[in-house]
């Protein structure tokens, strides 16, 4: 495959290009889904071809092909210099690319079971016992689902980089739903997007499904009666690690990528409320807060030993004591701020879509309270937990985010289970107000596998390594 | 080339033989984006895109599984190891069976020059909307794609069908607010660059230096992407029989829950609309009324939905949405007499609302969504715009906003919008003035 990928390289840079790579990739995703103690549907798909970029002037050109022929290649590297061609009738200025150490290498993740060779009547039998434990338990519609990629990847630049890499993920989700008079409510696990990572089949194992199930339909039954959330407009919230996944992806993980920074995704996904010149001054949240991207986690979704541009993975510094200090980037974006080095953040989804700057690993570094301390230190406030809506506005700074299930905390202890608990806030503002940050024993790297961006759409796997963690002051119960 | 795919489709059914039931769905064409931001094109991409995909049931043990490759190695290999794969499964239940030999009304939403347009072609227009904002930042793309489909089935179904759709979407940016402007059509010769460059750069002039406005319920002109939007959430999440079957849809049929100023339906056979003439499982799509002078009427169905309810499936199976359930890609809201600017006129005091922005459903069966309002809103006192404002968060029931005696009028200006359905459809949609929307906060919190 690095043969394909070399003779489309050549054949850009015969067509006119500075610059160009492409990748290989080979991809095999299996998924299964259970209702109600039934199986219904289990998909294997499989996918390979080469993708390829060609820089010239100002823009990118790129085309993909599932032809595998060397000839094939060749045409497409033809082609993506032709597309860049044409893009110079609306030129900026031209593009220029951080440097980076060329190599020659191979990388894949560690698993300890290989995820398609579990018998796919064992996994099976897990979704249907765990859907039937919650139909059991009182979910009118119980659903569970897991989802497996293995993907291979050959990169080469014309720089000369010679990469391989094999990736393998997995994980599984449920939910249970019960319906009462004129609404439902739901309970998921491990959350609403379930749980993620760059592992083999050992992570499914290690969420012990049907050991939950019980529990999750029994409170989403219980929540049909719980009473609602109240309305305050500045409360004191204490905020589960799965949701603070969700917080850090969307209030601080899009905020700071440098493509929607620079304006290049300003039409579609939006831009950022974060403005360049103010690097390593501006004030993000609190002293508490610290936050990392870093793709070299062990198990983590957004991990991988190299990005698709070749910048090998490495932590970079997003925030550090509350104060912004960096920017998920790539050659490109660095260099047209000015920066150094890459972040090694590039990566495409599928053969067929153009690389672009999407999350790592990005999370909090733990403090040093643990969610018992935190509820006992609040006098009034509530707890909220688990992911059930999220909108976020262009610029990524108000944010209105819904929960599955809260808690009253009162005088230091839970008291009533509450439903539909919605909180808002604008982030600075919100991530100001964190005053306690939970400790390393409750670090979870949750997994998204379904973050969206670009056009054409991509689906990129982020992680975020979170722990619960309190703010003051914060408006909840909003209403329709 | 719907020959070809058909005779690949062959290939595959023959590979199976009387092993199993099977369909079988090939899909090739080219799909292409010229994208542009901070007014140059910085990414230009083309996919020549190609997915075969193949379902078994064995006794009614069903697996699918799908590849991008036509050589006899890869579709024996994809053949044998779905139905192995099936084999290992449990009986399945709702199994509907295969879709029966059935004819495909003629649809036609295909243009040979948009299949094989030129990046220069998307770049001219590219250029133009650029040109027209006279020195505003511009943001947005111009894509073309032209997909032709092939279906086969041992039930004796044959079936090809091809459509293309260009689309032309983008922003101007003053620097205090943003304006959009788009189109859509199944032939790029539709799309003029300076038109939708001209209109994003008047809304965004009209909303420069924009000021805050209190929360509250406030009259509503939506413009048509808003209602697409508000018609996805009650599609995937209303008229959907997957949530009906579950008892999360808010769905009767037989009551009247919208105003009758509503008549809604899914065809695809619109002049206006986009697509192919079937469905993923290969039930032909036809007009399928799902409101009626604000009577619900009829609800969405696959296979699996309609055998679960006791109905026929109504040709809204979507590749690769089976969890999902039923999700119409074709909606059309009929149109009424009133231009936009007709619209504006009778608002007491509202809002007029261009675009919506991340929405997102906090429960399926009361339909509250919260969002954001985007690329123009503007204050409307006595019919007559007063001042730009900010933009806004709304939570919102979108099946109340709707309802009896709800809409005051519906606009004239029927319009294709792409990338309805979550992505997957288009629907033609005019402008709504609603009687009632909840802005719940505004930009700064």
């Amino acid at each position: 495959m690095f043969d394909h990928a070399q003779a489309a390289v050549e054949a850009a840079l015969a067509a006119g290009a500075r610059y160009a790579d492409a990748r290989v990739m080979d991809r095999r995703h299996e998924s299964m889904n259970a209702r109600n103690g039934e199986i219904e549907g289990l998909t294997q798909e499989g996918s390979v071809g080469l993708g390829v970029r060609a820089l010239i002037g100002s823009g990118w050109g790129f085309f993909s092909t599932s032809d595998l022929t060397l000839q094939a290649a060749q045409a497409a590297g033809a082609q993506a210099s032709a597309i860049a061609g044409a893009s110079a009738s609306v030129p900026g200025r031209d593009l220029e690319l951080t440097p980076v150490e060329v190599c020659q290498d191979h990388w894949e993740n560690p698993v300890t079971e290989d995820p398609l060779s579990v018998p796919l009547s064992e996994k099976g039998d897990m979704l249907v016992g765990a859907t039937r434990t919650m139909v059991d338990h009182g979910a009118d519609v119980a659903l569970a689902g897991y989802d497996i990629w293995d993907t291979t990847k050959w990169l080469v630049s014309s720089e000369g980089h010679r990469i391989d890499q094999r990736i393998r993920e997995c994980g599984a989700r449920m939910d249970a739903t019960a319906n009462g008079e004129s609404e439902t409510q739901r309970r998921s696990y491990p959350g609403i997007r379930g749980q993620y990572g760059t592992r083999g089949w050992e992570l499914v194992r290690e969420l012990e499904l049907e050991g939950n199930a019980a529990r999750i339909a029994e409170e989403a039954r219980e929540l049909l009666t719980a009473p609602e959330c109240p309305s305050h407009d500045a409360t004191d919230l204490i905020i589960g690690s799965e949701q603070m996944a969700l917080q850090i992806h969307e209030s601080v993980g899009h905020a700071v990528e440098l493509d929607r920074i620079l304006g290049w995704e300003a039409a579609f996904a939006g831009t950022s409320w974060l403005d360049l010149s103010q690097i390593d001054e501006l004030r993000f949240g609190s002293d508490l807060m610290n936050v990392t991207a870093d793709a070299t986690l062990p198990g983590a979704l957004g991990s991988f030993g190299y990005d698709d541009e070749g910048t090998p993975a490495h932590p970079v510094d997003i925030v550090k004591d509350g104060i912004w200090v960096g920017v998920l980037s790539g050659r490109d974006s660095a260099a047209l701020a000015g920066l150094p080095r890459s972040g090694g953040a590039v990566r495409g989804d599928g053969y067929n879509r153009l690389p672009m700057v999407r999350m790592t690993n990005v999370g909090l570094t733990p403090g040093t309270s643990s969610l018992e301390e935190m509820i006992a230190a609040t006098d009034d406030g509530i707890l909220v937990d688990t992911n059930r809506s999220w909108s976020i506005d262009d610029k990524r700074l108000n944010f209105q985010f819904g929960c599955e299930i809260g808690w009253e905390v009162k005088n230091g202890r839970l008291g009533r289970m509450l439903k539909n608990p919605t909180y808002t806030g604008i982030g600075p503002r919100f991530w100001g107000s964190l005053d306690m940050l939970g400790n390393a024993s409750e670090w979870t790297f949750w997994g998204t596998p379904n973050c969206g961006k670009g056009q054409p759409g991509q689906i990129g796997h982020t992680g975020h390594p979170s722990v619960p963690c309190r703010f003051r002051g914060v408006r909840v119960g909003v209403r329709g | 080339m719907s020959d070809q795919l058909l005779a690949v489709c062959e290939r595959v059914l023959a590979l199976v033989g009387t092993d199993a039931e099977a369909e079988v769905t090939i899909s090739a064409g080219t799909e292409t984006l010229t994208r542009f931001a901070t007014s140059f094109i910085h990414q230009n991409v083309a996919d020549a895109a190609r997915r075969i995909h193949l379902r078994v049931a064995l006794d009614g043990r069903v697996s699918e599984a799908s590849a991008n490759q036509t050589d006899d190695e890869t579709l024996s290999r994809l053949v044998r190891s779905t139905i192995d794969a099936a084999a290992l499964q449990p009986v399945d239940p709702g199994w509907p069976g295969l879709a029966p030999k059935a004819p495909v009304p003629p649809v036609e939403h295909w243009d040979e020059a948009t299949a094989s347009a030129e990046p220069s072609e998307r770049a001219e227009r590219v250029g133009a909307f650029v040109a027209a904002a006279d020195g505003l930042e511009t943001a947005g793309f111009c894509s073309t794609d032209g997909s032709e489909v092939a279906f086969a089935n041992s039930a004796g179904q044959r079936l090809s069908g091809r459509s293309t759709t260009a689309l032309l979407d983008g922003i101007a940016r003053t620097g205090t607010a943003d304006g959009s402007g788009r189109a859509a059509s199944a032939e790029l010769v539709d799309l003029d660059g300076s038109v939708v460059g001209a209109e994003a750069t008047r809304r965004a002039c009209d909303a420069a230096d924009a000021t805050d406005l209190e929360p509250g319920r406030y009259e509503g002109v939506l413009g048509p992407s808003c209602v697409v939007n508000i018609l996805g959430f009650l599609a995937i999440y209303g008229f959907n029989g997957r949530a009906v079957d579950e008892g999360r849809s808010f769905a009767r049929v037989g009551e009247r829950q919208f105003d009758a100023g509503i008549t809604l339906a899914d065809d695809v056979a619109h002049p206006m609309s986009v697509g192919i003439g079937f469905d993923a499982e290969g039930t032909p799509k036809r007009h399928v009324e799902l409101v009626r002078e604000g009577v619900t009427t009829g609800l969405s169905h696959d296979r699996r939905t309609a055998k679960a309810l006791g109905a026929e499936s109504t040709g809204n199976a979507i590749a690769g949405a089976g969890p999902w359930g039923a999700l119409p890609a074709n909606l059309v809201l009929e149109a009424g007499s009133p231009s936009p600017d007709e619209l504006v006129a009778g608002v007491g005091r509202g809002l007029l609302v261009t675009d919506f922005w991340y929405t997102r459903i906090l429960d399926p069966r009361t339909q509250v969504v919260t969002g954001l309002t985007r690329n123009g809103v503007w204050l409307v006192e006595d019919g007559r715009i007063a001042r730009p404002v900010t933009n806004m968060r709304f939570t919102q029931s979108f099946v109340e906003a709707l309802g009896p005696d709800q809409v005051r009028g519906v606009g004239s200006d029927l319009t294709l919008v792409g990338g309805a359905t979550f992505g997957t459809g288009a629907y033609v949609v005019p402008s709504l003035h609603l009687a009632s929307w909840n802005f719940t906060g505004g930009a700064k919190g």
